[in-house]
């Protein structure tokens, strides 16, 4: 299925958040999720069951003022 | 001071256009600053090297929401904040104007209202509004961060009355300046007019010697401080000699 991670549209076939984030190589305890706007946690990734079309963020510690 | 945590250094420094990473670690150590600002976004090239400035610094983080156009945004972005920082301080900015950088009071306060409720920490970046700065205690702020000037422009404090009027207004309520403030001496100015700190970024990382600047800002934000403790003389409109008339000789023959 195509989801939209970070703004890319990305074809995976993992069935959940948290193994999304391990297939894409992310640091899952560096980054913070979001889907579809919403605050996803760190221990509700598992939950969360990919569905086509979502839109996920994945954020990490940046330069700001 | 701040949610009951004490600062000795009142300068709060963002760490955002920094030259390079190394020019932003030796700011951070020039300016003495116990609290950067930071933000979240989708990870870039050196994720983990600014990570590793962070821990090294051993200041504390005051993630910041900046870019966020609205409440849920703001939340959202708060949420996640919290989890990656591990602290409940949030700098709460939710822009009303892309040109102007200027707060959306309306979604100011909604979003306040609701991460106060969900035990965050908030710094809003405010204006002078004093209704405005009543709705954010209100809604459970314990500090409140007026903008000396649009953020990046180095205007400095644009309304000296009006801040003035806030301070005294807000006798009791940390107040900090933000934005605006291009020069040391505003800093100064700031806090000589009794204002609890300065967070400021570009005046330091758009110098031509960022470390050097960061130091300069120190010094003025401690000069000020320590003036306003002192206490300022009252201003004049006349002149009024400080040497004694008394005891002057007559030397006109």
């Amino acid at each position: 299925m195509r989801i939209e991670l970070n703004g890319q549209s990305v074809e995976t076939t993992v069935p959940t958040l948290a193994a999304l984030i391990t297939e894409q190589n992310y640091e899952a305890r560096s980054v913070a999720s979001a889907v579809d706007g919403q605050f996803v946690p760190r221990d509700a990734r598992e939950g969360i069951n990919l569905t086509a079309g979502m839109k996920i963020e994945l954020l990490s510690p940046m330069q700001g003022g | 001071m701040f949610y009951g945590t004490e600062l000795k250094n009142r300068l709060l420094l963002g760490t955002a256009q920094y030259p390079s990473p190394d020019i932003l670690r030796a700011a951070i150590a020039a300016s003495g600053t116990e609290v950067i600002t930071v933000s979240l976004r989708r990870e870039g090239a050196d994720g983990a090297g600014f990570r590793d400035i962070l821990k090294d610094s051993g200041c504390r983080i005051l993630p910041n929401t900046a870019g966020c156009h609205s409440a849920r945004e703001a939340v959202t972005t708060a949420q996640m904040a919290r989890e990656v920082f591990g602290t409940n301080w949030i700098k709460l900015e939710v822009i009303g104007h892309a040109d102007t950088l200027q707060p959306d009071p309306f979604a100011l306060v909604e979003a306040a209202r609701i991460l106060c409720a969900d035990g965050f920490e908030v710094f809003p970046y405010t204006t002078e509004d004093l209704i405005l700065g009543e709705k954010l205690i209100e809604a459970g702020c314990r500090v409140l961060m007026p903008w000396g000037a649009p953020i990046g422009s180095g205007q400095g404090l644009r309304n000296i009355e009006g801040l003035r009027t806030m301070r005294a207004h807000f006798r009791d309520v940390p107040l900090v300046i933000d934005a605006g403030i291009g020069a040391p001496s505003q800093a100064a100015q700031a806090m000589e007019m009794g204002f609890d700190a300065v967070l400021l970024n570009t005046a330091v990382a758009k110098a031509v010697d960022p470390v050097a600047m960061a130091e300069a800002f120190s010094r003025a934000v401690d000069a000020g401080k320590q003036a306003y403790d002192a206490g300022l003389m009252p201003r004049r409109d006349m002149a009024e000699a400080s040497t004694p008339v008394f005891g002057m000789a007559e030397l006109l023959a």
